[in-house]
């Protein structure tokens, strides 16, 4: 027989003389996927200095992934291509593999272990991963007399039941599965795919009853016939069970309770797993359903410990690989003394498969347990497709996608983190665009993707390199992000990057508690922020990175959201530092690719006059201004202003800035409104500049766009802005936020509808400000008012829910207070030594065609 | 573009604003104690306190164009004056301990040999001093 991931034959490895060794002696029994994980993370952390590591298998082979078997069975992997740990591995790592061994029993007493080929293992610390086995359910004729599994009947567990059934499968033409459980879909698939006539038989309800609920068992029983494999499982479920297995010298058919009788020349037995505890009840551990351990993987006996599949800690026993790995990372800590207090406190076990062709994403509940908790179903029979989640306290505590798994990274998170979720739940199973152009509903599937088709088309990156980055060990979507730039651009394309990194990294993503933070270099979220700035009165960006920073380091990524939290905190009362923000802020306008600027004055409600028109032409002879342009937000824009002439641009101007730089309220767009237009409901051209200049130059999470609208027929977009309002008649508005027309494309959500131009203001100050507080860093509106929930903010600003809508207006008046024009402040007299100084010198500027 | 308007912004290449006038050799100002040894040419490209505390200013050392960043902790650092990446002004650049900040793409360089930190084409770094309140930069 081959040993699979073996060594060729002579080679010996050498190894210290025992009584010489000072290292402790540590002995991991099972040599699957916990016991070997467990050997790397102890390794990791440096414990070849601290033990002499041996791994007794009973298994002939290196290391395999187990999970891999059904594809080596399918024929669509070989065998070679599943070692994860050869022979050779173990030599390297001064690992003593005894493979071939099987551990008999264990002498607590004399900390030994006692091996089948008679050998007497001492050790300090025991860990046991006797993994679990192929149950075989009671059954007349399925053993012989002495006890072996009748010819021609197998277990679907390890690498060499998975040879002796691809051998089987040249000259059996019948087959007949039994569990319809995961192993049992792919063992049947993978016959089948061999030409194999499979009867599937499984003795409960309906397929994948451990993950699924019934009627997405059922949809999943249609997909598997489809196939065309033959599936017996009923309501009754007892009916289907398989009483008696057939023929004497090999295998003949099995015979169902009902009577019914299967042929076949080949029976697998996949009917569910049992922990391996044996050695463990034979000496003398408390064994229940499995090995019973403590919250540091520890038996009744202080020096054994038990992880993986054997392991029952506080009554669960796992049958999935994820929880073994958490296994041995914690057992790890607490060997190695990396972290002595290291506890496992279980898994949330979330499971995305492919089984039998048909994709399969479940975690948490599949049904709901309390008559309050939510639940959403979406069965499309047809399509073999049926998606469901359960939500308690507007926590998802359960999902099941069957067919269609587009939405589990989300919901992962979601699962995983507790992240909030969506107002409208149908959002959770489905991308729903509130236009008709949007393109969210057609989210490419990642794993279609080819690796050269590009992600972030700002700076470049393909899929390919998302995927590099990763596999290069980059282990967080940040991490990613800082490593290819991917999604550092505009943003939009972020979704879509998260989405390829959880694909790319399957699973092994660590935490981003960077995530939350409101900027890089602070570890707080932003009402803790808020909080330590009020209470320690820190008022200038040094100030806070000297408080909170780590180390008191400050972070050059960090600093423009500090000004700006800081200047809405503190209003007059803030300590201006010119290093703290952006080139646009030091200099109050916006930079371009050369390095000019661009020059946009205030033109409040897109409404100006000859004299300024004037004006702006002057200075646009004046200064060989490049270009001279309309912006999308109703002003005028001179592009290619050097650094140098701003302040004598301003003074000849003489007109106030017009924010178009900043993370701030920007413009109001306006129509002609009730004055001029035939159709005209309200005065929205007044309604307008009211609202710039109330709110003109506060500073905010990110830019803050607004639109006034006369009448419903939308002339200057009032339903795409962050707000937007809408005369409707009667001297009524209706007031929509959240809307956005950049790269992502969403109408605003209706706030309300309000009687009179003053109510517009004060709802209007009350929704920028709430958003102002606490909305994260760049997060746009259209962001926050879907995070946050259109019911809850409405029921904070409209019913004041949380009571603090008097203090809303009273921080929002405190910064139109603060409101001074920058270009008439600095423009005098520079804030700092060389304010407006050239950057490039010797270059000159503009660099681009005068048009 | 007309062959006139090329001219115009030509003669836009003299420098308007004081302190952007090319550096002067470093050979007259007198330095106290034994300088280190230089490998490449010092210039003195002006004063220190031309450039606030965690900003950056361009200066011109020798005819090369240069950043100057002065840090919070009192540290000079220079280099180039324009982005390796798309040509932006670095010294218009957001900065700490570690790295500069470019504006236009937001690519961040390390002080210690210039590496961007996403892999792109690195920036070049000059040893920059503080001489009696003069900078010193060597290119």
């Amino acid at each position: 027989m081959t040993v699979l991931g073996g060594r060729p034959a002579g080679l010996t490895s050498l190894h210290f003389d025992d009584e010489l060794d000072p290292r402790a002696r540590l002995v991991v029994v099972g040599n699957g996927m916990a016991g070997a994980r467990l050997v790397e993370e102890v390794l990791e952390r440096g414990g070849a200095e601290q033990f002499r590591i041996t791994v007794i298998g009973d298994e002939p082979h290196g290391n395999y992934n187990r999970i891999m078997l059904s594809p080596v069975l399918a024929g669509e992997s070989h065998e070679d291509d599943i070692v994860l740990n050869s022979h050779d591995w173990y030599a390297d790592n001064g690992v003593h593999l005894r493979a071939g061994v099987r551990a008999e029993r264990i002498d607590t007493a004399a900390k030994t272990v006692l091996g089948s080929d008679g050998s007497i293992t001492p050790y300090d610390h025991l860990v046991l991963a006797t993994g679990s086995y192929s149950f075989i359910p009671p059954m007349a004729g399925v053993r012989t007399a002495d006890g072996d599994l009748l010819p021609g009947v197998y277990g679907f567990r390890t690498i060499d039941e998975t040879r002796a059934l691809l051998e089987a499968t040249g000259r059996c033409r019948k087959a007949v599965v039994m569990g319809g459980g995961l192993l049992g879909l792919e063992a049947a698939r993978a016959l089948q795919g061999h030409g194999l006539q499979v009867d599937l038989v499984h003795a409960m309800p309906y397929l994948m009853n451990m993950q699924l609920d019934a009627e997405a068992g059922a949809i999943l029983k249609r997909s598997v016939e489809a196939l065309g494999i033959t599936v017996h499982c009923d309501v009754l479920a007892t009916d289907v069970l398989a009483t008696e297995v057939l023929g004497t010298e090999r295998v003949g058919g099995v015979v169902l309770k009902d009577g019914r009788r299967l042929d076949a020349d080949l029976l697998v037995v996949a009917a569910g797993v049992r922990p391996n505890s044996d050695v463990a009840v034979r000496s003398g551990l408390e064994v229940e359903r499995g090995i019973v351990v403590d919250d540091q993987l520890r038996t009744d006996d202080p020096d054994v410990y038990a992880i993986g599949e054997c392991a029952q800690h506080r009554g669960s026993v796992y049958g999935l690989v994820a929880p073994a790995w958490e296994h041995a990372k914690v057992l790890a800590d607490v060997l190695t003394g990396a972290d002595p207090d290291a506890e496992y406190h279980g898994s949330r076990t979330a499971t995305k498969l492919k089984v039998a062709g048909v994709d399969v994403a479940t975690m948490g509940v599949n049904t709901p347990e309390r008559d309050d908790d939510e639940f959403l179903v979406i069965s499309e029979p047809r399509r073999g497709v049926h998606l469901s989640v359960v939500i308690r306290d507007d926590v998802l505590v359960g999902a099941t996608l069957l067919g269609d798994t587009r939405k589990v990274a989300f919901l992962t998170q979601a699962f995983d983190r507790g992240a909030p979720l969506p107002e409208e739940r149908i959002r959770l199973l489905v991308d729903l665009s509130d236009g008709s152009g949007s393109s969210e509903g057609r989210e490419p599937r990642v794993a279609e993707m080819p690796a050269d088709s590009q992600v972030c088309n700002c700076n470049g990156v393909s899929k390919g390199d998302i995927c590099g980055a990763v596999a290069g060990g980059c282990g967080s979507v940040g991490a990613v992000m800082d490593a290819t730039r991917a999604g550092k651009g505009c943003g939009s394309c972020k979704r879509l990057v998260e989405q390829i990194v959880e694909w790319a990294a399957d699973g092994d993503l660590a935490d981003d508690p960077a995530a939350s933070y409101y900027v890089p270099g602070i570890p707080l979220a932003k009402p803790e922020l808020m909080a330590a700035i009020r209470e320690q009165d820190l008022r200038s960006v040094s100030a806070v990175f000297a408080a909170l920073a780590p180390g008191g380091k400050e972070d050059a990524k960090s600093k423009m959201g500090l000004t700006s939290l800081l200047k809405m905190l503190w209003g007059v009362d803030f300590v201006p530092e010119k290093d703290g923000e952006f080139i646009n802020d030091r200099v109050h306008a916006n930079i371009q690719r050369d390095g000019t600027f661009s020059v946009v004055p205030q033109m409040k409600g897109g409404v100006t006059t000859p004299a300024q028109l004037r004006r702006i032409a002057e200075v646009a002879e004046k200064y060989e201004v490049p270009m001279v342009k309309v912006t999308g937000g109703q002003r005028i824009d001179l592009l290619g202003v050097r650094k140098e002439d701003l302040p004598a641009v301003w003074d000849d101007l003489g007109m106030p800035s017009g924010y178009a730089y900043g993370k701030s309220f920007r413009t109001v767009k306006t129509c002609v409104g009730s004055d001029f237009c035939r159709f005209g409901l309200g005065d929205s051209t007044q309604l307008g500049i009211d609202l710039e200049t109330r709110f003109q130059g506060i500073e905010s999470p990110a830019k803050m766009k607004l639109a006034v609208v006369g009448c419903p027929r939308n002339c200057a977009e009032a339903y795409v802005k962050d707000v937007g309002v809408v005369a409707v008649g009667n001297g009524t508005w209706e007031v929509y936020v959240g809307g956005a027309a950049g790269a992502t494309v969403r109408k605003g959500d209706l706030l309300a509808t309000v009687d009179s131009p003053q109510e517009v203001l004060r709802l209007t100050g009350r929704f920028l400000q709430y958003y102002r507080e606490n909305a994260n860093w760049l997060e746009r509106t259209y962001d926050f008012v879907p995070r946050v929930g259109l019911g809850r903010i409405r029921s904070v600003l409209l019913e004041d829910s949380e009571g603090i809508v008097a203090q809303l207006d009273a921080n929002m008046q405190r910064s139109v207070d603060a409101y001074t024009d920058p270009w008439g402040q600095d423009g005098k007299e520079p804030a700092t030594p060389g304010q407006f100084r050239r950057s490039l010198p010797l270059v000159a500027l503009p660099e681009v065609p005068v048009r | 573009m007309s062959a006139t308007t090329r001219l115009r912004h030509l003669e836009a290449a003299r420098p308007t604003t004081p302190g952007t006038d090319p550096g002067s050799p470093a050979g007259e100002v007198r330095t106290p104690g034994p300088a280190p040894l230089l490998r490449g040419e010092a210039y003195a490209v002006g004063r220190v306190e031309e450039v606030p505390p965690g900003e950056g200013r361009a200066f011109v050392a020798g005819g090369v164009p240069v950043a100057v960043f002065r840090l919070r902790d009192g540290s000079l650092h220079a280099t180039q004056a324009a982005c390796p990446h798309a040509g932006g002004p670095l010294a218009d650049g957001q900065t700490d301990v570690d790295v500069l900040v470019c504006p236009l793409h937001l690519y961040a360089y390390r002080w210690t040999d210039g590496a961007s930190t996403s892999g792109a084409a690195p920036v070049r770094v000059y040893p920059v001093r503080d001489s009696a309140g003069e900078i010193l930069v060597e290119v």
